[in-house]
């Protein structure tokens, strides 16, 4: 329910920094469908938690560490909203000056999802449907187990 | 769910409409915001609230999984294919200026085609991924 909230706060947060793709996609992802899933799964686990096998001290420090260091990595990050950063001189200029001769499309983002970075895209969608299939295998057991009755009985 | 009677009504009115924006959202991605993942999403929404309302059994019924199995696959397949007729057409993969004898039409066939691929196949798997989720327990 907390992710649900968060999710939809981030979507305000994303239209407040214009961008309102994301923003649409936070609301109707985070906010909506992983918190349904997210309820499947609560009525699939059990009420209590198995007692751990391993203390809590290994994976606090792993947090702790890859924490730190995103912490770190922030450091070098430019300052917000710089016009000099490598994302605003690298290849987005020629994106935005070049997509109403040559792609036609009112909405950039659009243009650079599915013509310039269409390969990006469509390794997206394959991350889903590679999910969608890992799902169908791990919880889509009965079928097999029918089958196998056939095959029993033949 | 049966006896929920304001739900189920408010539920069958608000689904059309679900679905109308899940189409909205698909076919105006050029020129607002949208495209074919937010489009899945909220038809897969609209579909996912049919299944808690409705029961499971009945949304079985409207989106058999043996169709959303073959649904996932045809969008990814439909977006390898526009890239592959780009590169039959002599460009390179993926290059929708050379769908159309016009560049600019080609880059507009080429993105409505593969955002309806990117949706078809959202909305499939979000729909299996839930139907799966809430069979188990069964």
């Amino acid at each position: 329910m907390l992710s649900g909230i968060y999710s939809l706060l981030m979507a305000g947060a994303f239209v407040v920094l214009d961008a309102v793709d994301v923003a649409f996609t936070e609301a109707a992802v985070g906010a909506g469908i992983s918190t349904v899933l997210m309820l499947g799964t609560l009525h699939l686990t059990r009420s209590r938690e198995k007692i751990p096998t391993h203390g809590a001290f290994l994976p606090l420090a792993v947090v702790l560490l890859t924490g730190g260091i995103l912490l770190y990595a922030t450091t070098g990050m430019p300052a917000f909203g710089d016009p000099d950063a490598p994302v605003h001189t690298h290849v987005a200029p020629r994106y935005i000056e070049e997509t109403p001769e040559k792609i036609d499309v009112p909405n950039i983002v659009t243009a650079v999802l599915a013509s310039y970075r269409g390969y990006d895209t469509m390794g997206e969608v394959t991350v889903i449907f590679t999910a969608g299939v890992g799902v169908m295998l791990m919880l889509g057991g009965r079928k097999r187990r029918r089958d196998s009755d056939k095959e029993d009985g033949v | 769910m049966r006896h929920h009677l304001v739900l189920r009504v408010v539920s069958k009115l608000l689904i059309p409409f679900i679905l109308l924006f899940g189409l909205y959202v698909q076919f105006h991605g050029d020129f607002g915001p949208g495209g074919g993942f937010q489009a899945g999403v909220i038809f897969a929404a609209g579909f996912i609230l049919y299944a808690l309302i409705f029961g499971r059994e009945n949304a079985v019924k409207v989106t058999p999984p043996r169709v959303l199995q073959a649904l996932m696959a045809f969008g990814l397949l439909l977006y390898a294919s526009v890239g592959v007729v780009g590169m039959i057409n002599g460009g390179n993969f993926l290059n929708y200026s050379v769908l159309r004898a016009d560049g600019v039409a080609g880059q507009h066939l080429g993105i409505l085609l593969i955002e309806l691929g990117v949706g078809i196949t959202v909305a499939a798997v979000m729909i299996m991924v839930f139907l799966m989720f809430t069979g188990r327990g069964r």
